[in-house]
């Protein structure tokens, strides 16, 4: 609790002065004041809640599980051979070059408004942490471990189970923290491009009305759902890498 | 038996081999000590011994078989621990056996025996992080011992401990070896631990390439006491391979 009070204390100073700048402009549709966007947060709360926040949080799971699969398959290839870590690594590196708003229509071109258009911007905005992450961590094992190993008969495969992957185990946590939030900036972009339903649809029709604290409302709730989901994480990490600090 | 004969290696990035020409050998259940200053290669002998380095000429044999055609003959202990943080001390020093395809209750069983031997039983279900150094280095060498090979070898596994834990594992290698009977060579800095432990010490003075080893004989008999080291010809023994290793060092 203690250490957390600097910045509790920070965030509760930068909010006073919002809401001290926004009463003195008094024009809600330009900036709208903390206590304002909460009002609203709660005044929407049923379509926010059984509609447009499961259609988020759907893209943005799917995305990160697909994502996750994606980059650690692209991680074992790499680690596991060296000529199609040559040829990969430089692709996943360009492919985060793409600005992903601009390619984004694109993705709505050829999905239409389903989820998919929507999970591939998510997917092209997680993936890559994740790959280059984890492959990092593979290439982080101590080469005097690996070779403790071969003494004792290990396989290429030995070498990977019993100590490349617990090895990369906290850069895999690392890599899922990373991604979470972009994962949902990257929902929340493709439905502000094209959606029906989505936290980012919802803030880009409240815009449309000139509704300031609707607009920040779903941005608010998205945020939340975000450091929720982290903090989530990061427990379940401390819980299961209790030996970090020993690697 | 361990035998090299006319032994000849080089790193690759290196333009001066390391080992040239080398032989000596090693009788089955001895302990024998190889010293020498740093950087002289007495590591690397353990890395072609243990196969992560092939000899450029020369061959390798244990009992009369080369190296490449057997298995599971040597068993490596480096400086470090090397435990596995993730893994209580009971499934590191089952690490090898886990290898092998030992079956998991035949696993738990010579486990117990052996930690129990190394005075580690009860921290079993610990985790390395729990472990004292001394104890750190007991539970590798518990695993060392599990690995099923004849030879132990060991690189300086007591040079990071402190000078009191450092005599305390001499004494209990001592005894260890005697229990196991195990052949073991022993890498080490220092002459006093060489002297201590080892029937034989090999000495490595020439500079790289170096081509041979001088062998000396320490006339100590097992068990061995501490005092032994008081001995007349022990201290002369001990001055007169800091010397050579001076002289080593100045070449």
């Amino acid at each position: 609790m203690k250490k957390n009070l600097p910045s509790a204390l920070l965030v509760l100073i930068l909010l006073m002065l919002w809401q001290g700048v926004a009463m003195g402009i008094d024009a809600a549709y330009i900036l709208p004041s903390p206590l304002g966007i909460i009002v609203r947060l709660w005044e929407l709360r049923v379509p926010l809640f059984t509609v447009h926040l499961p259609a988020t949080m759907g893209v943005t799971a799917l995305g990160l599980l697909i994502s996750v699969v994606l980059g650690l398959l692209l991680a074992i290839a790499m680690d596991w051979n060296p000529k199609l870590e040559k040829a990969l690594y430089p692709v996943i590196v360009a492919s985060q070059t793409i600005p992903t708003t601009a390619i984004a229509p694109l993705f709505i071109l050829w999905f239409g408004y389903s989820i998919w258009s929507k999970v591939l911007v998510t997917i092209l905005m997680t993936f890559f942490p994740i790959a280059i992450t984890v492959f990092d961590g593979f290439k982080s094992t101590k080469r005097e471990m690996e070779e403790l190993l071969y003494t004792y008969g290990a396989s290429k495969k030995d070498i990977f189970l019993k100590l490349k992957l617990p090895t990369a185990l906290p850069h895999f946590f690392s890599a899922i923290k990373m991604a979470i939030p972009l994962s949902v900036i990257g929902a929340a972009i493709a439905e502000w491009l094209g959606a029906q339903k989505g936290l980012g649809y919802f803030s880009k029709r409240m815009m449309t009305q000139l509704d300031g604290a609707g607009v920040f409302a779903p941005v608010v709730l998205l945020s939340v759902v975000a450091m929720l989901t982290v903090w989530v994480i990061t427990i379940i990490e401390n819980k299961t890498i209790t030996w970090r600090k020993e690697l | 038996m361990l035998r090299f004969e006319g032994v000849s290696f080089r790193y690759p990035e290196d333009e001066l081999g390391m080992v040239e020409n080398l032989s000596f050998q090693v009788e089955n259940g001895e302990l024998v000590a190889i010293i020498g200053a740093s950087g002289c290669g007495k590591s690397t002998i353990f890395r072609l011994i243990n196969g992560l380095e092939k000899p450029d000429q020369g061959k390798i044999l244990v009992d009369e078989r080369p190296i490449e055609t057997i298995k599971n003959y040597s068993a490596f202990m480096p400086q470090k621990d090397l435990l596995f943080p993730w893994r209580s001390i009971e499934k590191n020093v089952c690490l090898p056996m886990e290898l092998a395809k030992v079956s998991m209750e035949e696993q738990g069983r010579r486990a117990e025996k052996v930690l129990a031997q190394v005075g580690l039983l009860e921290y079993a279900q610990k985790f390395p992080k729990d472990l004292s150094g001394g104890m750190k280095q007991r539970a590798a060498f518990a695993r060392t011992l599990l690995s099923g090979a004849d030879m132990l070898l060991l690189d300086e596994p007591f040079s990071a401990l402190d000078y009191l834990t450092r005599v305390e594992m001499q004494e209990w290698l001592l005894q260890q070896w005697v229990h196991y009977h195990k052949t073991i060579l022993f890498i080490t800095h220092d002459v006093e631990e060489a002297i201590f432990l080892a029937k034989r010490v090999y000495i490595i003075q020439d500079s790289r390439p170096f081509t041979e080893m001088e062998c000396i004989e320490v006339p100590l008999n097992y068990p061995r006491k501490r005092e032994d080291l008081k001995k007349a010809e022990i201290v002369e023994l001990k001055e007169s391979l800091i010397g050579k290793l001076r002289r080593s060092v100045s070449l």
